[in-house]
Formats: C-alpha cells, sequence, structure tokens
C-alpha cells in the first residue's frame, strides 16, 4: 500500500516537473487551458446571477386586471364569476377603488395631494394569481383577460422577468455550444501536449519497453501529465473567474448604490466549482488517453 | 534454456538475416556467437527477446515459443533476459543511479530493497563512485559497464550481449569478458555476440559461428582452445 503510494508520487512528483520544463511553455499551456475553460464557465456564472434574479421577482406571478372607471358592480359581478370559473387560475382578489386610494395615501405620504382631488381616478381592480407560471402561457392568459368587457387593462406584474428568462434560455444554448467547442479544443491541446511529450522522450519508451515494462507502466505518466494539467488549468480557470467577478462586482456596488439596492454577482458554488475542476481534469486526461493510445503502438523497439 | 529450430529471418525488403538456424543452449551454458557484421548475430539475438519474429521456424526461451507470445506478455518474457545493447541504449536525462533502478522500478520493486539492489549491481561493475554522474559523462568502456549492470539487477537467469566488446581496447574487453565470467560460474546462461575472435583464444567455451545467416555446420558445436 505504502509502496504503492510512493510509486504513485514519485510519478506525479517526475510529471510535475515535466510539465514546468521550460517553465514558460509549460505556464503558457495551462494558461491556454484556464481560458479557454474560463469562457464558458464564467459565462455559466453571469447566467445563474440572472437565474437567481427571475427566481426571486417570478416565485407568485401575478395580473392586474384594471377594470373601466365606469364599470357598474353588475358588471363588476360577471367579471368576478368568469374568473373563477376560469381553469387557468387559481385564486382572485377584488381590489374596490375606494380601498385602492386609501392604500394609496397610506403607502406614498400622499394623503394631503389626494385629499383635494375631486373624484377618485383609480379603478377597481382584481389582483389574478394563475396557476401556471410559465412566461407563455401567462401572456396567453394576459390577453385572455384583458379582451374582457368592462376590462380596460391587464398588466403582467415581473412581466420583465420572463423576458429576462427567455433570454436567459438563449444564453445557456450558447453556453452549451461554446463548452462543446472548448471542451474539444481542450481535448485536442492535451493531445498535441502528450504526442510531443512522447516524441521527446522516445528514448526512455523504448528503452523501457525492451525491458520490460508493460503498455500501462508507459502510459500511466502520460495519463497523469493530462489529468495534472487539466487540474492546473481548471485551477487557473477558477482564479480567473473569481478575480473578474471580484472587478466587476467592485464596480457594480457603486452603480447598485445609485439605484438604492445591493445588487450583487455571486461567486461559483463549492459544487460547481468542483464540477469545473473535475471536467477539465477529466477532458485531459482523455486528450492524453486518446494521445497516448494512438502514438505509443507507433514506438515499437528495434 | 533457449532452443531455435529452423529459424528463417527475412527482413521487409527481403534481406535474408537468418538461414534455417538450429542450436540449443542448456541452462548455465555461456556460449558465443560470432561471425562477420551482417552475419545476423544482432538478429539471432532480438529473435530471443521477441523484438524481432522469425518468419518460420521456432524459437523457445524457457518452453516458451518467444516466436509467437502475444504482445501483452512480452515485458513478462524481457523481465527474465537481461539484455546489453550494442548501443548501449542508456538514458541520458537521469543519473547512471537512476538508468540502473528502472529495471527496477518497471517490475514494481520494493524501492529500499532496489537502492541496495542497484549499489551491489553497481560494483559488481565498478561503477560504484559514479553513481551520481551523468552517464554522457562515462568513457565507452564505462558506458559499457553501466548497461551490463543495468542487464543484471533484476537477476535474470539469460543473459543477452550484443558485441559487449565492440568499440573497446583490449584491457577493457578482458575486464568485461571478467564480468561475464562471474555471471557463468553463479549458474547465468549467457549467449554473447563478439566479431572479435581475440576474446575467446584464451576461453574454454562454446562457438556459435554465423556466415551469411547460417550456422557453419563445421564450426558448429566447435570449441576453441
Amino acid at each position: 500500500m505504502t509502496q504503492a503510494f510512493i510509486r504513485h508520487f514519485t510519478i506525479l512528483r517526475n510529471v510535475l516537473s515535466r510539465i514546468f520544463s521550460p517553465p514558460l511553455a509549460g505556464m503558457l499551456n495551462i494558461i491556454v487551458i484556464g481560458i479557454a475553460l474560463s469562457l464558458p464557465a464564467g459565462m455559466y456564472v453571469l447566467l445563474q446571477n440572472g437565474q437567481s434574479m427571475v427566481e426571486n421577482h417570478s416565485d407568485s406571478p401575478q395580473i392586474s386586471l384594471f377594470l373601466e372607471i365606469a364599470a357598474k358592480s353588475v358588471d363588476i359581478e360577471k367579471i368576478k364569476n368568469k374568473l373563477k370559473q376560469h381553469p387557468g387560475i387559481a385564486e382572485i382578489e377584488f381590489v374596490p377603488r375606494d380601498q385602492a386610494l386609501e392604500q394609496l395615501k397610506h403607502s406614498t405620504g400622499l394623503s394631503d395631494m389626494i385629499g383635494g382631488l375631486e373624484s377618485n381616478p383609480l379603478p377597481d381592480a382584481f389582483i389574478v394569481h394563475p396557476k401556471s407560471s410559465e412566461a407563455h402561457a401567462l401572456e396567453v392568459l394576459k390577453n385572455e383577460l384583458a379582451g374582457l368587457t368592462g376590462v380596460d387593462q391587464a398588466h403582467l406584474d415581473s412581466a420583465w422577468a420572463y423576458k429576462l428568462e427567455a433570454l436567459l434560455k438563449f444564453g445557456r444554448v450558447a453556453v452549451l455550444i461554446l463548452s462543446s467547442l472548448l471542451s474539444l479544443a481542450l481535448v485536442a491541446i492535451t493531445f498535441n501536449t502528450i504526442r510531443l511529450q512522447i516524441l521527446t522522450q522516445r528514448e526512455e519508451i523504448e528503452v523501457s519497453k525492451l525491458i520490460g515494462a508493460t503498455n500501462a507502466f508507459i502510459r500511466r505518466p502520460f495519463l497523469y501529465f493530462g489529468a495534472t494539467q487539466g487540474l492546473l488549468g481548471g485551477i487557473t480557470a477558477y482564479a480567473i473567474i473569481n478575480t473578474s467577478l471580484l472587478l466587476l462586482n467592485h464596480q457594480l456596488d457603486s452603480l447598485a448604490q445609485l439605484y438604492a439596492s445591493e445588487f450583487k454577482l455571486h461567486p461559483l458554488t463549492l459544487g460547481d466549482s468542483l464540477t469545473l475542476l473535475l471536467f477539465s481534469t477529466y477532458l485531459c486526461w482523455l486528450g492524453a488517453w486518446l494521445s497516448v493510445a494512438r502514438h505509443l503502438s507507433q514506438i515499437e523497439p528495434r | 534454456m533457449i532452443s531455435f529450430s529452423q529459424v528463417n529471418k527475412r527482413y521487409p525488403g527481403g534481406y535474408q538475416a537468418l538461414r534455417n538456424v538450429s542450436f540449443k543452449i542448456a541452462e548455465g551454458e555461456m556460449v558465443f556467437l560470432t561471425g562477420h557484421s551482417g552475419a545476423g548475430k544482432s538478429t539471432l539475438l532480438k529473435l530471443v527477446a521477441a523484438i524481432e519474429r522469425p518468419n518460420s521456424g521456432s524459437v523457445l526461451v524457457n518452453n516458451q515459443n518467444v516466436g509467437v507470445l502475444r504482445e501483452r506478455a512480452l515485458p513478462f518474457l524481457r523481465r527474465n533476459l537481461g539484455i546489453i545493447f550494442q548501443d548501449h541504449k542508456l538514458l541520458f536525462d537521469r543519473s547512471v543511479f537512476d538508468n540502473v533502478m528502472l529495471p527496477l522500478q518497471i517490475c514494481g520493486f520494493d524501492h529500499r530493497e532496489g537502492v541496495k539492489r542497484v549499489r551491489a549491481s553497481l560494483d559488481k561493475v565498478g561503477l560504484l563512485n559514479r553513481e551520481k554522474s551523468n552517464p554522457i559523462s562515462l568513457s565507452g568502456g564505462e558506458q559499457q559497464r553501466l548497461c551490463i549492470a543495468r542487464a543484471i539487477v533484476n537477476r535474470p537467469a539469460i543473459l543477452l550481449a550484443d558485441e559487449p566488446t565492440g568499440n573497446l581496447d583490449v584491457d577493457y574487453a578482458k575486464e568485461i569478458m571478467n564480468i561475464f565470467r562471474s555471471f557463468h560460474q553463479v549458474g547465468v546462461t549467457l549467449l554473447i555476440s563478439t566479431h572479435d575472435t581475440n576474446v575467446l583464444h584464451d576461453r574454454d567455451v562454446r562457438v556459435l559461428s554465423l556466415r551469411q545467416g547460417e550456422l557453419q555446420p563445421a564450426e558448429n558445436e566447435s570449441r576453441l582452445k
């Protein structure tokens, strides 16, 4: 057990010294991997932030239904019955115009000014809680309700959240495409790096084969090489993302103050960070594996 | 231990390196393989280590037909052989010590035990005081001895040497022959190729003589005095 551990540790130490010899080339390789990963991962972080914003604002979508000022109580009763029987509506709430005026007085502190009004300018209103919270269904329902006789306007609250969500869906597809392409690039980068490694260690491979090394023994350091490079690239990507978020948040702070809000970009979660590291390690391991499988059999001692 | 029966080897391109070669080497025997360069000595040794495969005939090593050995079984055949290469095949990116350590690492040998073995091996060929040097700083004779140290560190039952005294002056060559002699005395089977018949005159050993890929019947099994 300890023997095996020492053996693997020795391989790892050799691999690390190989990755960084020459130091600049190794570093550049890792930075390239880091940048390739940080692009999709960074976009993903922004999307996640947008997503959490949407979720905060759209968990209980409402449609406000403003009636015509002249609406009679008979009309109101009709509309109420229709709304109650509507299959897409979970609950309704009636806000009479007088009550709305009272609320306005209290909430805005404009009671003096409102008291000076000759007549109540506010209409009667229904607040409708739809069953579905899906953007398209809400839009359809809103249009339907706006068309009822006696209804002046239907207003979908948090409509912007749904628009943002639609945008996020678009973004998610973009991230998916970008990350697939860059993953492919990552595999290609490692494939080539390992190919060069194999060429530079050609002699060692030949000699090792001659004195009884199994293919697994020869393959191992190259796979370690790929995986280690991937892990270091993943760590670089993590650093790039979190540093960028730090810089962005710094600027966002002053912006948020102007809007009297406390909006902040959240960094990668622990789970996402681990996924990033594992994913990059795996991809580079895969590239190394493909490269080794392709090139090692071509080196036969003669 | 080693037995060839009607072995033919033709390289791609048509060059016939060995023709109908048959012989047997018993366990613990020391056998010299002579002939001019191009006579097929290296090819014969490569067939034993399955570096090359015969076109026809069978090559048995330890009763195993190595000519048809599966790729995956090759490493385990070679671990039982010590091979001393004509061109040394030393690795110049590591120390003398690490060169000798390589076969043990390949077998997954216990590290501390391995260090002892490497030292013993280096001691045997007289290179113990050079263990930290780079092989490139060694002379031709020393490089040859380092190659021997690497071949014996595994304590193989069979030792193959391809022109071990090829470019060495007479004193060095004698020294190396004495090292082989001592292996022979502890029961190692040796097959040594050489074009330099001088080293044979003072030895009572069996000689296989190759000419243009054929074993010479007259000299076959001959013993020089």
